[in-house]
């Protein structure tokens, strides 16, 4: 094994590099379009379960399968990394529409209610009061996402575009266990670190949790 | 839509041609069958064990974590690998993924039990064997079915990726279209498997509702006490898709 890292060194850091940013782009987009949503599905209380179930059944949707339907409904290539940046972006948001509204609904009313007494706007409220108090339950949900993306990455590499999947497939192709656990090892350690990095980003967010004050 | 050509095909639907899509369907629901049954049997009795007794609770805990990691695929053809082409090496990878989620949530239904429920069954006299079976399996039913849920959408994909050594099932037409470039084929395929996991879905999401003891889910409180507990439905352990 060591042989192998030694001679492919190049690929292996090349696969490993489109891993990563085919798996954490969609992480980044989700953020950004699953917060605005979440929002709607408390503030609009008749929106949560139409939100909720219609993420739960995009969430069904087999990961090979969503990757494949996607180009005659956006109009992308077959083999185009786009599919599966989509793709995992539309997982990450069908799972944390749903913890984000969780998250603000967590929220006890009487802290709301204090706000709204010392005098903050909702907005300002949102932002300074009911999201940092939400922000253990939405980050667990974050780290099932992005540890979720990690893994499924490598299922693009049966359409051409996997990270580490390709290592996977050159494997079986040549009947060398090396290149297989070299891509299982990595995939591991990067979704391993992703969520490190999310707990320690916890800690450094919300010191109440950890001071053993109730959230 | 030339798309939708061989879906709309009916020679696809007739069950006298071979490879006809029920046939795949049949199949496809044979493995996840075969594979919930097997990883149930060892995901929800050590998962009950861990969670009756609370030793070895850091394996449950860490299961979820650790199973959603693995690489699907990885995992399939390193074991195709090891052991060769077949049936075998795949359903125990598809098993292999399919126990974190029932073993996690397992244990989580039984931590999750207030412990006052437990006491209250000793202090009427039950046996733990009764304690298990009468108190804390009624009410860890939601969480141990969520995990279920996971576990089964989780095989339905991951069984699809496993027709590329050589399962049957509905991948066979996504990985055979993509190699024989019939774009169509693969629509056909990624759309039925689809409709099955999201029709699985339904069903599990229906049978989650109905299997839980009404104490248990709410139904039965009346009117007057307002506060319902919160019951998990959704997807609370989910895997990788």
């Amino acid at each position: 094994m060591i042989d192998y890292i030694r001679i492919n060194y190049q690929l292996i850091w090349e696969a490993f590099q489109q891993h990563l940013y085919l798996a954490l782009i969609p992480v980044i987009l989700a953020i950004i379009i699953s917060l605005p949503l979440g929002y709607i599905a408390v503030r609009y209380k008749k929106l949560y379960y139409p939100l909720v179930n219609i993420s739960s059944i995009l969430y069904a949707i087999p990961s090979l399968a969503l990757f494949l339907l996607l180009p005659p409904i956006i109009g992308t290539g077959v083999l185009s990394p786009l599919n599966i940046i989509i793709a995992l972006t539309v997982y990450s948001i069908a799972l944390m529409v749903r913890v984000v509204a969780d998250g603000l609904n967590s929220v006890d009313p009487a802290i709301t209610q204090a706000a709204t007494a010392m005098g903050y706007r909702r907005v300002r409220r949102l932002f300074a009061v009911e999201l940092p108090i939400a922000l253990p339950v939405m980050l667990a949900g974050l780290r099932v996402a992005t540890v979720a993306n990690v893994s499924i990455v490598s299922v693009g590499a049966l359409i051409g575009v996997g990270g580490l999947g390709a290592l996977f497939l050159r494997g079986l192709q040549l009947d060398y266990l090396a290149p297989i656990f070299v891509g299982i090892i990595l995939s591991v350690l990067l979704a391993a670190t992703c969520d490190i990095i999310i707990v320690l980003v916890q800690r450094r967010f919300t010191p109440w949790v950890r001071a053993g004050g109730r959230a | 839509m030339d798309y939708l050509e061989y879906l709309l095909d009916p020679e696809h639907w007739d069950l006298a041609v071979t490879g006809n899509i029920p046939s795949l369907v049949v199949d496809h629901l044979y493995y996840t069958v075969i594979t919930l049954v097997i990883a149930s049997l060892i995901a929800i009795p050590v998962g009950l064990y861990i969670g009756h007794t609370g030793r070895f609770s850091f394996v449950a805990i860490n299961a979820g974590n650790a199973g959603r990691s693995l690489p699907t695929l990885g995992l399939i053809i390193l074991l195709v690998t090891v052991i060769g082409f077949g049936l075998l090496p795949v359903i125990i990878a598809l098993v292999i993924l399919a126990i974190p989620p029932i073993l996690t949530s397992t244990y989580a239904g039984l931590r999750a039990i207030n412990p006052a429920s437990v006491d209250a069954a000793k202090g009427m006299g039950m046996r733990p064997i009764q304690i298990l079976f009468r108190v804390e399996i009624p009410m860890a039913l939601p969480l141990i079915l969520s995990g279920l849920r996971s576990a089964t959408l989780q095989v339905v994909s991951t069984a699809t990726v496993a027709s590329y050594v050589g399962l049957g099932g509905l991948g066979r037409l996504l990985v055979d279209g993509l190699a024989l470039n019939q774009y169509d084929r693969v629509i056909a395929g990624a759309v039925v498997v689809a409709a099955l996991a999201i029709v699985l879905d339904l069903i599990a999401s229906s049978v989650q509702r109905l299997v839980v003891s009404p104490g248990v889910s709410g139904r039965a409180l009346t009117r007057t006490s307002n506060k319902a507990p919160s019951s998990s439905v959704g997807p609370a352990t989910a895997t990788a898709g």
